[in-house]
């Protein structure tokens, strides 16, 4: 199994803008709060190819911003992102065609003003994959392809509805040939008929195409039903990552357990459904807690939690957690 | 049997607008028992919010409720002039919507708003109305609630705020709470946390809830009957296991079926061909007909009523 992206101790962070505002009041004497976030934390981890690497967590824990990292389309402060061995980035700027991405809403990444068919014709042409002349072709086939008609090439993004423009998204990534492609929350605003629908194509195309994957996503469920592999994040760091099998059957760290547990589960045999939510709220990625980040929300903290940061380890079936306890 | 806290016959609602009249809920009947929670389920468009701000008398020009009766422990609401409307909200009936940030006054302490709307309704001094304030907080698991009524709402979590919408929404122990979507903006361990709550409050104060929400899985955890809802009409209802286990129409089937959860890891999901219809041009008939596949000619025609009014669904062809 060879690793086809890789990132290796990879960090973010993101510092706070200083304004003119700042400026006066530090110059008067005021403490000015520039601490920086610290989105992710000492990231390594490697996507095989071919497979999907699903990535989950819940709000501020950094998926995202790892995801644009491993996409090449935002510098990490420390690490390196290596596709087949090299950066895809140069000097703050992308330098592969080999790696696109969907985002969750394709109506924010879509010109209002530009016919669907030239969006996704606009890259292939510019990187010399096709002539001008063979544009209007292109599009068509990658419209029929993603289950649109290819006549709708010539209308603009207001006229789909959020499901096919979500395909249209899919199509304009994958139109630039990519090996790998990186999905943030894809699904996430569609409604679940629709959901379904794009998930259907999506799996279809990955296995056409023999692409590999990392799909965001906060949605479990969803991550469960694509993902070969799965990382769960927490607070910038990755805490579980192994086969989405194993970690969905049996998860070993306390949060992965908890989050798990959060999920609403269909009740078909009208059983009361109790839950066991994880307590207490995600901290503050400005002042994280010390040892283990998980330490003042989980049942099984101990001293050692409290003072020292586990390590991400292997388990006998290949799994790696980074807990004290699992 | 007692006579239902709520009982909504043959709502419609209407929004006038430049191309048309759009029916966004077009003859929803539905009884709510006291303490009773009721799931009101469907994707975008299916007109399960506009009935929710129907009934707290909340749609705005270019909406209007244009038929129906909403009874409210007998009496009608529907027409009710809008300052006994005002009465009945916030005390009686109250609403929580799904972006807590939209809802509380940004430039008001947390305190200074529970005080508000404590003292609308007659709720005493300023002593009175803190202290109330206070207990409604600690209520829905607010750690330090008497500190915390002196916070803006910007200085809680997301998590947080929509429990101070809750605790809100419980000041005066209404008898009905309409919750629109209300852990959908969460991340899930703050959602089960406030599922669990709202449960317990539910259960140990009598309220009666609508929980409405797209996802069936959240409703059948909390609710104990759900009312499906599409293109503006309720398609099939029953107890949330039963319509859950034996769905009688191919919509709520096709929903089911379109779950992740209720597929296998890595294998086509059942899916829902086409999307939902423009509720500004609905054809005769039954509006699922065109993505369902059962449909035939009958379908043209309005689908009757099947079952009784505890487990019904409105379609020609129902799975049995």
């Amino acid at each position: 199994m060879t690793a086809i992206l890789a990132a290796e101790g990879v960090t973010r962070r993101f510092a706070p803008r200083v304004t003119l505002g700042d400026r006066i009041a530090a110059a008067l004497g005021a403490r000015v709060d520039r601490r920086a976030v610290q989105a992710v934390t000492d990231v390594s981890l490697a996507v095989t190819r071919g497979e999907t690497l699903g990535l989950v967590g819940e709000s501020g824990c950094g998926k995202s911003t790892l995801g644009r990292m491993l996409a090449g389309i935002l510098p990490p402060s420390e690490g390196r992102v290596l596709l087949d061995g090299a950066p895809p980035m140069r000097a703050g700027h992308k330098t592969t065609t080999r790696i696109q991405t969907v985002f969750q809403d394709p109506f924010a990444s879509l010109n209002p003003r530009q016919r669907i068919g030239e969006a996704i014709a606009e890259g292939p042409v510019s990187h010399g994959l096709v002539t001008r002349a063979a544009a209007p072709k292109l599009a068509a086939d990658w419209l029929a392809r993603v289950g649109l008609d290819p006549a709708y090439a010539q209308r603009f993004p207001h006229q789909f509805s959020g499901g096919q423009r979500q395909r249209v998204a899919i199509a304009r990534a994958l139109a630039m040939q990519p090996e790998v492609l990186v999905c943030d929350e894809p699904v996430a605003s569609l409604d679940v008929s629709i959901q379904a629908q794009v998930l259907n194509l999506f799996l279809e195309l990955h296995r056409a195409l023999g692409l590999t994957c990392l799909f965001i996503s906060h949605d479990l469920a969803v991550v469960r039903h694509v993902s070969d592999r799965v990382a769960v994040m927490y607070l910038g760091r990755i805490v579980e990552i192994g086969e989405a099998a194993t970690v969905y059957a049996a998860p070993r760290h306390p949060y992965t357990r908890g989050l798990l547990a959060s999920v609403p589960k269909l009740s078909l045999d009208g059983a009361a459904v109790e839950f066991q939510p994880i307590r207490g709220e995600l901290p503050s990625p400005l002042s994280p807690p010390a040892g283990c980040a998980f330490h003042p929300r989980c049942p099984a903290a101990t001293d050692v939690c409290r003072a020292q940061r586990p390590a991400l380890s292997p388990r006998a079936d290949g799994t790696l957690v980074a807990c004290h306890h699992a | 049997m007692t006579a239902p806290l709520l009982d909504v016959r043959d709502l419609r609602t209407e929004f006038h607008t430049r191309a048309g009249v759009l029916r966004a809920v077009n003859g929803v009947s539905f009884t709510l028992a006291r303490g009773e929670i009721l799931g009101l389920v469907g994707e975008s468009g299916s007109g399960k919010s506009v009935t929710g701000f129907s009934l707290l008398g909340l749609v705005d020009p270019p909406g209007r409720i244009a038929g129906g009766s909403i009874s409210f422990e007998g009496q009608e609401l529907v027409g009710l002039p809008p300052a006994r409307l005002r009465e009945l909200r916030g005390k009686r009936i109250a609403m929580i919507f799904q972006d807590p940030a939209a809802t509380l006054n940004p430039v008001l302490t947390v305190g200074a708003q529970m005080a508000l709307a404590v003292q609308a309704h007659g709720g005493g001094g300023d002593r009175a109305a803190r202290d109330l304030a206070a207990r409604s907080l600690a209520r829905v698991g607010i750690p330090d609630a008497v500190t915390r009524l002196d916070a803006y709402p910007h200085e809680f979590s997301g998590g947080m705020r929509q429990r101070v919408a809750i605790a809100i929404a419980l000041l005066h122990q209404p008898d009905l709470i309409v919750a629109d979507e209300p852990t959908t903006a969460l991340d899930v361990s703050i959602q089960a946390q406030i599922l669990a709550e709202m449960k317990a409050l539910a259960r140990e104060n009598g309220t009666a809830l609508v929980w409405i929400s797209h996802d069936l899985a959240t409703v059948s955890s909390l609710a104990d009957r759900v009312l499906v809802m599409y293109a503006g009409r309720i398609v099939e209802s029953g107890p949330v296991a039963q319509v859950l286990r034996a769905p009688l129409h191919p919509y709520t089937r096709g929903l089911l079926d379109s779950l992740p959860a209720m597929g296998r890891p890595g294998e086509m999901l059942a899916q829902i061909p086409g999307s939902t219809p423009s509720l500004l041009s609905l054809p005769p008939g039954c509006p699922f007909a065109p993505r369902c596949p059962r449909a035939d000619a009958a379908c043209a025609q309005d689908p009757p009523v099947v079952g009784t009014e505890g487990r019904m669904a409105l379609c020609h062809h129902p799975l049995t």
